[in-house]
């Protein structure tokens, strides 16, 4: 059964001149993890406003565990948690002072607000700064602690928008081991990003969006597929090139690639490692000793720029990136 | 809606407990209030001639509770102009509570703001020589209705804070309309000395009502101008009265539908 699903989402702004969502659907079962993964501006953040209750679509509809979302969203936001770029908590408050008044916020008693932020406190180690005002936290802590206000009364399904956007390495570590965890006890999650790895990492299912369109779906291994299937790479000396380009083409059936720049040669394979070994094989019986060898399965980028034409933003220039964030929709 | 009022009650604990995190906000709220008894009591107060028994200060006093109240319209939007652009006012929407409770939350944590700015005023002034002597039910009364127009003035800032997104752009906004405001009219020099067209604005101002209305209620004669004999200024408690119902009674509904429809 799907927790969430959108159908035929459009949204545009400035009167139409720009769609951010262009005939968008999509759905989560329930239980899973779905990645919308896009570059900047792709709508990610559109279509999460939309399912969480907070934009209401130019047409289309869209169901959160089987609740019209645009009919009845108060309904929606008794199962729902949202954290993101643009939900935010209030930074000149304490961490506990916030998850206690959103306790508050979600019909909790007293001392039972009390108690659940001291539970969430504990589990996403933040005890030690919950009397700090969260201006002083780290861009991690931050993001943690705004996780756990979402988290107060167990949503049904859980809405991360670009989750560990700007964090630092070690910080995005610790937010994929806190939202593995939240996934093990079974909640439905919709997360956007922009990083291949992460959406591979977290994602039992990827939609890839670009231009407010879904151009492809699937899980990471199945839209690898897509792009092509495993390729058989070799690393020579100059001089053996040639030679080692015949035997490549001979074992795969397939005109073989050379990066001569880094003396590579590839060729697309069918039958896998038993490829491998058969090039192995013929090598050794030239003499030729590669400086590498190995099957390739395609990245998320392949993916990705195979799909758009374009590389997901973040790679090829992460400050510009970054910058454009604050003026966006 | 059962939760409505526990709701909003909880979003003007939040507006609390930001005062006490930072401390710094409400005192530099209250010093200027404070301030600007100082200054027009000793810098004006001395060159206005009226024949206020008690003198000058005696009519100023009304005119900047008045003023001071009239600021919670900029400080309404200012503040919920920046809960906006942090994205605080998406996470509450995306909650199960009423729908007008962070806006009833706000107005009531800036109410609460403008009965302690009151008393502070009301000390420092009564330190420079202001002694209203209707005794304590017109007193009291008086500072219902400051208390009163007050909080109509921060529906309005509710709505415009919605309308204008951007706290720098609110700040402007606020001081254009309520300076303005505050200085055509009697609050601080009789209006006898405007241009005809002016003293009509400035008799129909809701600032000169309300200013009016509390020298009445305090006790006071000379009302600073009613030359124009408009009706206003012979009767400032019922305009007042007026003006205030029918902002509440336009902004209040006005303010929450665009709260429900707004969205960044």
């Amino acid at each position: 059964m799907n927790s969430v699903s959108a159908e035929h989402l459009v949204k545009t702004y400035n009167k139409g001149s720009v769609r951010a969502l262009d005939d968008l659907s999509l759905e989560v079962a329930e239980g899973t993890v779905l990645s919308v993964l896009g570059p900047n501006g792709a709508g990610k953040t559109t279509t999460v406003r939309i399912l969480a209750t907070l934009l209401k679509p130019d047409s289309g509809n869209a169901h959160v565990a089987g609740i019209d979302v645009i009919k009845h969203p108060d309904k929606v936001r008794e199962l729902i948690g949202l954290s993101g770029q643009y939900a935010a908590v209030d930074e000149t408050l304490t961490g506990w002072d916030n998850l206690v008044m959103f306790g508050r916020l979600y019909h909790l008693g007293r001392q039972q607000s009390i108690d659940r932020a001291n539970e969430l406190l504990e589990r996403f180690s933040l005890t030690d700064s919950a009397r700090r005002p969260i201006k002083t936290y780290s861009g991690g802590m931050r993001r943690r602690l705004d996780l756990a206000a979402s988290l107060i009364v167990k949503p049904k399904v859980l809405f991360l928008d670009e989750p560990t956007t700007g964090l630092d390495p070690r910080g995005r570590m610790e937010m994929w081991g806190v939202i593995e965890e939240l996934v093990k006890g079974g909640v439905t999650l919709l997360l956007t990003t922009q990083y291949l790895e992460e959406a591979d990492q977290l994602a039992d299912e990827i939609a890839v969006i670009d231009h407010g369109k879904v151009i492809a779906r699937g899980t990471s291994d199945a839209l690898k597929s897509q792009v092509g299937g495993e390729r058989l790479e070799v690393t020579v000396e100059a001089a053996q090139i040639a030679e080692t380009t015949q035997i490549i083409e001979k074992v795969s059936g397939n005109s073989a690639h050379l990066d001569s720049a880094i003396r590579t040669i590839s060729a697309p394979v069918s039958t896998g490692s038993k490829a491998l070994m058969d090039v192995l094989r013929a090598l050794d019986e030239a003499q030729i000793h590669p400086l590498d060898i190995g099957l390739k399965r395609p990245s998320l980028d392949d993916v990705f720029m195979a799909l758009t034409g374009h590389v997901a933003e973040e790679k090829a220039n992460e400050p510009a990136a970054k910058k454009k964030r604050g003026g966006k929709k | 809606m059962k939760y409505a009022m526990s709701d909003a009650i909880t979003i003007t604990k939040r507006q609390l407990l930001q005062l006490a995190r930072i401390p710094e906000v409400l005192v530099f709220s209250t010093i200027q209030p404070v301030m600007f008894v100082l200054l027009f009591r000793f810098v004006f107060g001395g060159s206005i001639s009226t024949n206020q028994p008690g003198g000058y200060v005696q009519l100023l006093m009304p005119g900047i509770f008045v003023q001071t109240v009239a600021f919670t319209l900029a400080s309404t939007a200012i503040g919920l102009a920046e809960d906006m652009k942090k994205g605080l006012i998406d996470r509450f929407r995306s909650l199960p509570i009423s729908r007008g409770a962070v806006v009833i939350g706000r107005t009531f944590g800036d109410a609460l703001l403008n009965i302690l700015v009151l008393t502070v005023m009301a000390s420092a002034g009564f330190a420079v020589g202001w002694r209203p002597t209707s005794g304590v039910f017109k007193i009291s009364a008086a500072f219902l209705f400051l208390f009163m127009f007050g909080y109509a003035l921060s529906w309005i800032g509710i709505y415009v804070g919605l309308a204008v997104k951007e706290a720098r752009t609110v700040q402007s906004v606020g001081f254009l309309v309520t300076f303005p405001l505050t200085f055509l009219s009697n609050a601080f020099a009789p209006t006898t000395g405007m241009p005809r067209l002016l003293q009509y604005f400035a008799e129909w101002n809701p600032v000169s009502t309300m200013v009016a209305a509390c020298r009445q209620l305090f006790g006071l004669k000379n009302q600073f101008g009613a030359t124009a004999n408009s009706w206003p200024s012979q009767h400032p408690l019922e305009t007042s009265l007026m003006y205030m119902v029918l902002l509440m009674v336009i902004f209040i509904p006005l303010s929450i539908r665009k709260y429900k429809n707004t969205s960044n």
